[in-house]
């Protein structure tokens, strides 16, 4: 049989049978489409988490409290907490570790802004001068918080964008005093832009000298510590002498964590991968939902086309032939619904682009394929049981009834 | 052209053995016109169906044409299915979605000949019988005996050697019934060797050569001299 002779047959069938095709389509489209859009939800997590990332700069590195990884022995029974990060260690870091030329440390909390009658919940960032440019974080107006010895604290602030706004209108917010619970600040600089950061909105957050904001929060905890490695120094080699000095502060207990971006961007790209990867293939399944029902599908066309199938076979169609018409109604089936799925699944990422610019979806080409082959693939298998029952009917059994 | 040798076939039905075939031995010539009759369960339509290679012996050879078949694999059976036996069924098995036109060209397709050939083909069988005007009719659209024909032009569009007609006229009134009678008549004319089964004591009658069927076996056979369908 010619292959043009084959697709006319083909597709008379799947005319003739409108329901049967739109359901089989609409399955394998469906299936398809949300393959790709989770795949592009996947991929869209993870390059915004590496784009973060990335906009920390390869040159830092983060001092957080604790150990990433456990013992796997039993958590002490008493309360022997990881000791916290405290200014005077980081004096003495700043002192003795050479690879560093640059210190911020961060204490984070919330508490409520107001000036004037308006107030607002408002993130509080104590920091100091660094932060800034180790951040990437540009002054729209005023100046950045004063360079400082850590532990003096000053009564001003930088505020985000947002805040402003919301507090002043549009007014400017240089030089007026804002009220952060029982303590006054002066605005010396507004911050440009949104300034994301790991879904958190600085344009939302007051910065304060960090000495000021422990004692706001009345703590001597730091919550983060960014360093900045000295160029030309070896990144993992000034981690390790950090980790040192530390546990040498900390009457060698090993109790904090000292990561660099490189190594978390690897950690989480692995992980996101794999996130990616998994739900893909949970959506996958759908496509082998859609390969079961194009099996149901098949066997009750065979079922009723037996007559047909005994005549083709009286007409001189052996098995094979038989069999083949059967798949070629499956592929094509599959075919024309991975094309509309694939269509779907990429408008619905550019949807989602659209809804949420900041966020890279992407359909990769991979997973592209991998669909596309994997819904052809099921449908073809699937369909190979009802074929071959069509292929091994008696064409005169298959006469006799009507 | 057909020999059977000592056919045998037997079906399982529940614990039981019914012996459709029983030792069936059968020459037929070329151009030959054959009716066979007989009561239900005689094994007409099992003679139908084994002289049609679409079923096999259990025992005994056949001969189509100077090949044994009893050994050939599917494939092989289903090409001289194609290429030399042409069937009419009682209740036509047309393909209710293809139109008479299709639904003749149907065996061309599957043999994959090229679409100009199959078009000339088509054409001058359509012209034969009469169905020029109707080619673009769906079956539904038809009379039972418009439907018969074009299941005949479909057996005849192979151009086979033999044609095996199992009650052709039993769906039809009497004069659609006769119009098919006469073209099947006129077709064993041209050199087809021609092969009725049927209930119908006049249309068996019309042959050269009765085949009476009893128990599974061939009871008479006998020839007519003048038959009266020649007249």
């Amino acid at each position: 049989m010619r292959a043009a002779d084959l697709l006319g047959f083909t597709l008379l069938v799947l005319r003739r049978q409108r329901f049967r095709s739109l359901m089989l389509l609409v399955s394998v489209s469906i299936g398809v489409a949300a393959v790709l859009l989770l795949v592009a939800l996947g991929e869209g997590a993870r390059g915004y988490v590496m784009r973060e990332f990335e906009f920390i700069g390869k040159d830092i590195v983060v001092m957080f409290p604790g150990r990433k990884s456990t013992t796997g022995g039993l958590p002490p029974v008493t309360g022997v907490a990881a000791r916290e990060i405290t200014l005077p260690d980081l004096a003495v870091v700043a002192r003795t570790v050479r690879g560093v030329d640059a210190i911020a440390p961060l204490v984070i909390g919330n508490a409520e802004l107001s000036f004037g009658s308006r107030a607002r919940e408002a993130v509080v960032i104590g920091s100091n001068a660094d932060f800034f440019p180790m951040r990437h974080l540009d002054i729209a107006r005023g100046q950045a918080l004063p360079p400082l010895d850590l532990t003096v604290g000053s009564p001003v602030a930088v505020i985000g964008a947002t805040l402003e706004r919301e507090l002043f209108g549009t007014r400017s917010a240089i030089g007026a005093w804002v009220r952060l619970r029982d303590y006054r600040f002066r605005v010396v600089g507004v911050l440009q832009g949104r300034g994301d950061s790991f879904g958190m909105d600085l344009s939302e957050a007051i910065f304060v000298p960090v000495a000021s904001a422990q004692t706001l929060f009345d703590t001597q905890a730091l919550f983060r510590v960014l360093f900045r490695v000295r160029a030309g120094a070896d990144v993992e080699a000034t981690k390790r002498e950090l980790l040192a000095r530390m546990t040498a502060l900390h009457d060698g207990n090993e109790d904090v964590t000292v990561v660099s971006p490189d190594a978390m961007i690897s950690t989480f790209d692995g992980i996101l991968r794999a996130l990616t990867l998994a739900i893909g293939g949970i959506a996958a399944i759908s496509l082998v939902v859609a390969g079961i029902l194009v099996m149901n599908l098949m066997l009750m066309s065979v079922r009723q086309r037996t007559a047909e199938i005994g005549l083709l076979k009286a007409l001189g169609a052996p098995g094979a032939q038989v069999r083949t018409l059967f798949l070629a109604e499956a592929g094509l089936v599959a075919a024309a619904g991975v094309l509309l799925g694939t269509g779907a699944g990429y408008a619905g990422s550019v949807l989602l682009s659209l809804l949420y610019p900041e966020v890279p979806f992407q359909v990769p080409l991979w997973a592209t394929l991998a669909a596309a082959l994997f819904a052809l693939a099921s449908a073809l298998l699937f369909a190979w049981l009802p074929a071959n029952r069509a292929a091994a009917l008696e064409p005169v059994l298959a006469l006799g009834r009507r | 052209m057909i020999e059977l040798r000592a056919i045998d076939r037997t079906f399982r039905v529940g614990d039981s053995e019914v012996h459709a075939l029983r030792d069936v031995n059968l020459r037929i010539a070329r151009g030959e016109y054959l009716s066979v009759m007989g009561p239900s369960g005689s094994g007409k339509s099992t003679l139908l169906n084994i002289l049609g290679l679409l079923d096999r012996p259990d025992g005994g050879e056949y001969l189509l044409g100077g090949t044994a078949t009893a050994a050939l694999g599917e494939e092989a059976r289903a090409r001289l299915r194609r290429e030399h036996i042409g069937f009419v069924f009682q209740s036509y098995h047309l393909v209710p979605r293809l139109n008479a036109r299709e639904n003749i060209e149907l065996p061309m397709l599957l043999a994959g000949v090229a679409p100009r050939a199959r078009k000339q083909a088509v054409d001058e069988v359509l012209e034969r019988l009469g169905l020029t005007d109707r080619a673009h009719h769906q079956p539904s659209q038809l009379s039972g005996g418009q439907r018969q024909r074009v299941a005949i032009g479909r057996s005849i569009v192979m151009k086979p050697e033999l044609l095996l007609a199992d009650e052709p006229t039993g769906n039809l009134d009497t004069r659609s019934g006769t119009e098919v009678v006469a073209l099947l008549e006129e077709l064993n004319r041209e050199g087809i060797t021609l092969l009725i089964v049927t209930h119908d004591v006049a249309l068996g009658r019309r042959a050269q050569r009765h085949l009476g069927m009893r128990d599974g076996a061939i009871g008479t056979d006998t020839l007519t001299e003048n038959p009266g369908a020649r007249g």
